[in-house]
């Protein structure tokens, strides 16, 4: 099994970024054994694709990236999972993530930070940081990671790959461990939007175990298109502030000159309620996120930590020390909005705006936009430490992409341009199950954008 | 009304939250077996153990069951409920969450009638009806200084139904209790058996003064599980309450725990309750639509509920009220019933054998009607056409009943058919009266009543097998000769 080999080499090659957490030796293993097994009439057949540590396998342990799940190997593996393998499609590994996918630069796992594969003194973005560096470096084409506020598209953008969050719905999350359930999906990372696509169609499709899956056949690729014409662009102002980092905004007109050069009309739209977007995500996803790890209480599996005499000592001991410190903090705030007395003030108006947010979106479509053309980001891949001891500013780096996960839709991270060797990524944003027209577009930009020179 | 034991001048008011298992064969969320009884964490999987990644898929039986449930009790049905998560911590809650429904529940605003004692038929509302899962079972006396957890029971569905303040007596919140079971057992969804926890309660109380309309302050009373103790768990409680007010005390909003052994309650510890569960909708599960057709059909195959059967049994077969609700206490029983009359027998008298040997036999047997219900009615017709006396009848029924065959056929096989030969019964006449000359004589001497003495000796010297009308006259004859 040379094949099995090659790839067990090259992702061992690149241990320096801490991206798998999977050992060598279990790795070359477990890539033998799959790749014995594996159908060769499956369409992915012989792809290696490393999979995020809160995603369960069979193979590997699921950690994600906590110490109170640390060893832990779940009895079952994620539906996402089953359907890559009958694909042919060989687990690569579990990727280093954010603790519980909480993060936005993969600083918070408990088993290190993620370095980015250009620039070590940076940060690959994250929760999905892992599966990101993996295919930045070239040690895999494709890997699965999770989004919930944008944990897929923004390191994609800082580590230039391309980096697609489904439609909520369009993917099964059984078996992907709960954050913010109400917004978690699992997205696909690959070197190109067809690596990335079809990986996705896929794992795409109905799942009888989960109720919030929608009742569909999995996702149909289309064909790369010779223009866009007929395609109508909207660019929401909101999205292109003045503040925007200048080599975003210069890589992103430049998109938007090729767009137009592609035959697509473009014209700007506003999305009004943009700016509630990131304090509605983080009362929303803390919320759910404090009932989703209540499970992790130490009795039935994970370590059980000591120091405790009774029931409630044994939960402190082991949630206060097998969790680390933003995952406590968003549950601390998760379980006060959903308190008596607050939850009217928080949740209930929390829900209230992602509504609003969900209607503008719907507005926008409903007046022939078929697509929305905006920057993942608001700045290239930042410095390792430098927004640690200010959680609002790492929250802030989502701000392009939490509203797609509050309102549902389906979009797509693709590098756009460089700045001094960090990538950019731009962002197509499209209408609920219709991820076909977006990847049609992001194929013929792909086509055309100078990905790896400055704007 | 009094009170009892606190002295008059007081009222009770009582609510009950009933939880009630649905008969499904898998659980609420998962395809895992509901069935009792099975070693501990063998019905189990990542679903309803709650590991990581896991996801709730409804079970689209316990919906139909707790729709079925809801419309027996009058409720509205709504087309949208939402399930809600109810959040604590606790190890036979995997989840740290219970899955339930919250504010918007599936049904609300039904009744429940029942017959009580003082005040004849109490209608109780219903507010709401809701669906939720069970959770796990924690057991403290298993293993010394720890606790077992058994996840069998985590995930079954369940229904709890909330009950309106319109109980007014403890005997009263037992009447509701038995009718409610009736209802759940009638329709077909429960087992409602208190013993396997398939069927649960707990107790809203409070007291105030006669002619008062305002609620006082209640309490919660957990820990009832049997029938038995529905009514003395709610009298201990109503007294402790009565005695605190009347010596200067203040009822304060707390859970009591019933126990059993010492007929006693106690405060749960402060640290056990008093939670804040944080509802909020749950988002692995689409809010739960019926469309008007789902619910019409459910409501179409309701089965005749116990009330308007037994009005009927009155009304159809010339019953009194108290046949009638003997008859049609459970559904098996009301059907037997007519299942006996429909194969012959005479209305009342089908009536009267069921209540008193079919029920008896029933009783000691698992609730089982052994005797067939053509045969019963077979049965009947010997007593009816003389070739049975009642008595007879009876020891065919239990012969029956323990082996099984045809009515006629074991009567003749215990050499128990009337011989209504009158050369035989004359025989047997005539060696009674041979034997007892001094009664004879005083017979002869008006004392009359003898009569009866000298049907009992021919009756014994015949084995019980002569026709009682038949000797008497033969006797008449011969004493007159």
């Amino acid at each position: 099994m040379s094949d099995a080999k090659a790839v067990a080499d090259r992702l061992v090659k690149s241990k320096r970024l801490n991206a798998l957490l999977t050992p060598p030796k279990e790795l070359r293993s477990a890539l033998t054994a799959q790749a014995s097994a594996a159908r060769p009439t499956g369409v992915l057949y012989g792809m290696p694709v490393a999979v995020k540590d809160n995603i369960c396998t069979l193979e590997f342990t699921t950690s994600c990236g906590s110490r109170i799940l640390e060893g832990y190997r779940s009895p079952y593996e994620a539906t996402a999972v089953t359907k890559l393998k009958a694909a042919g499609a060989l687990i690569a590994g579990k990727t280093n993530c954010d603790e519980f996918a909480m993060g936005s630069s993969t600083e918070f796992s408990a088993f290190g930070r993620v370095l980015h594969p250009i620039d070590k003194t940076r940060v690959p973005g994250g929760s999905s940081g892992g599966s990101a560096a993996l295919v930045g470096s070239g040690a895999v084409p494709a890997a699965l990671g999770s989004e919930t506020g944008g944990s897929v598209r923004q390191p994609a953008s800082f580590c230039g790959v391309v980096g697609i969050k489904p439609t909520y719905g369009r993917v099964s999350r059984y078996g992907l461990v709960a954050f913010g359930s109400s917004l978690d999906q699992i997205g696909v990372f690959g070197r190109s939007v067809h690596d990335a696509a079809r990986v996705l169609s896929v794992i795409s499709g109905r799942d009888p175990r989960d109720a919030t899956c929608e009742d569909r056949d999995p996702l149909r690729l289309p064909t790369v298109p010779e223009s866009l014409q007929g395609f109508v662009i909207g660019l929401p102002r909101e999205y292109f502030p003045p503040e925007l980092d200048p080599a975003v905004r210069r890589a992103c007109d430049r998109a938007v000159r090729l767009l137009r050069d592609l035959g697509a009309a473009v014209r700007e739209v506003s999305l009004p309620h943009t700016a509630y977007a990131v304090p509605t995500y983080y009362v929303i996803a803390p919320a759910e996120a404090s009932s989703n790890l209540a499970r992790y209480d130490g009795v039935r599996y994970g370590p059980r930590f000591d120091g405790h005499a009774d029931l409630r000592g044994l939960y402190r001991a082991t949630r206060g020390q097998g969790f680390g410190a933003e995952v406590r903090r968003r549950i601390l705030v998760g379980t006060y909005v959903l308190s008596a007395g607050f939850y009217d003030a928080y949740y209930r108006r929390a829900q209230q705006m992602r509504a609003l947010i969900a209607q503008d979106f719907r507005n926008v479509f409903d007046r022939g936009v078929d697509l929305l053309f905006t920057p993942t980001t608001p700045s290239p891949a930042f410095k390792a430490g430098e927004k640690l001891s200010d959680p609002i500013a790492m929250y802030m780096s989502d701000i392009f992409t939490v509203t797609a996960n509050l309102a549902g839709v389906p979009a797509i991270s693709l590098p756009v341009g460089q700045v001094k060797g960090l990538p950019i990524g731009g962002q197509l944003i499209g209408q609920a199950f219709l991820e076909d027209e977006m990847l049609e577009a992001a194929y013929a930009l792909e086509r055309v954008v100078p990905a790896t020179d400055e704007a | 009304m009094a009170a009892g034991a606190g002295g008059g001048g007081w009222e009770t008011v009582i609510g009950l939250e009933t939880h009630v298992q649905l008969r499904t064969k898998s659980k609420m969320f998962c395809g895992c077996s509901t069935a009792f009884g099975a070693p501990p964490n063998t019905q189990v999987c990542p679903v309803c153990l709650g590991l990581p990644g896991a996801l709730p898929a409804p079970n689209g039986a316990a919906i139909r069951l707790a729709v079925r449930g809801a419309l027996a009790l009058g409720c509205t049905v709504h087309p949208k409920s939402i399930f809600a998560r109810k959040n604590y911590f606790y190890p036979d809650l995997p989840k740290g969450y219970q899955i339930s429904q919250h504010d918007q529940p599936l049904a609300t605003n039904g009744t429940l009638s029942f017959l009580a004692a003082e005040r004849g038929i109490v209608t109780a509302t219903i507010v709401r009806l809701h669906v939720e899962e069970d959770a796990g079972k924690s057991i403290h006396d298993r293993f010394a200084k720890a606790t077992a957890v058994d996840l069998n029971r985590s995930g079954v569905p369940l229904i709890e139904i909330v009950g309106g303040p319109d109980l007014r007596s403890p005997a009263e919140a037992r009447a509701y209790l038995l009718t409610l079971k009736q209802l759940l057992e009638y329709i077909g969804i429960s087992d409602c058996d208190m013993e396997k926890g398939s069927l649960r309660v707990d107790a809203n109380v409070s007291v105030r003064r006669e002619g008062e309309t305002a609620l006082s302050t209640r309490t919660e009373v957990k820990n009832i599980n049997s029938f038995a103790f529905v009514e003395k768990a709610l009298s201990v409680e109503r007294d402790r309450q009565i005695a605190l007010v009347e010596s200067g005390g203040r009822v304060t909003q707390q859970t009591m725990l019933y126990d059993s052994r010492e007929n006693s309650v106690r405060p749960q510890r402060s640290k056990e309750e008093s939670h804040d569960y944080r509802y909020f909708p749950e988002p692995d599960l689409p809010p739960l639509l019926l469309t008007p057709e789902f619910v019409a059909e459910e409501q179409s195959e309701l089965p005749e509920l116990p009330s308007a059967k037994r009005d009927r049994f009155a009304a159809q077969y010339g019953l009194s009220r108290e046949h009638a609700t003997v008859l049609t206490a459970s559904r098996g029983v009301a059907e037997y019933y007519e299942n006996v009359v429909r194969a012959g027998a005479e209305q009342q008298a089908a009536a009267n054998w069921v209540m008193t040997e079919a029920l008896a036999d029933a009783k000691d047997h698992q609730e089982h009607l052994r005797v067939p219900a053509a045969g019963l009615a077979q049965l009947i017709a010997l007593v009816k056409g003389g070739t049975l006396s009642h008595q007879a009848a009876k020891r065919v029924f239990a012969e029956v009943a323990a082996k099984g065959g045809d009515p006629r056929t074991v009567a003749e096989a215990l050499g128990l058919v009337q011989v209504g030969d009158s050369s035989v019964v004359a025989a047997w006449v005539t060696d009674v009266l041979g034997s007892h000359a001094p009664e004879v004589g005083r017979y002869k001497n008006g004392e009359t009543k003898l009569m009866a003495f000298f049907l009992g000796q021919v009756m014994r010297a015949s084995k019980g097998k002569a026709d009682p009308k038949l000797a008497q006259r033969v006797l008449e004859e011969k004493l007159a000769s």
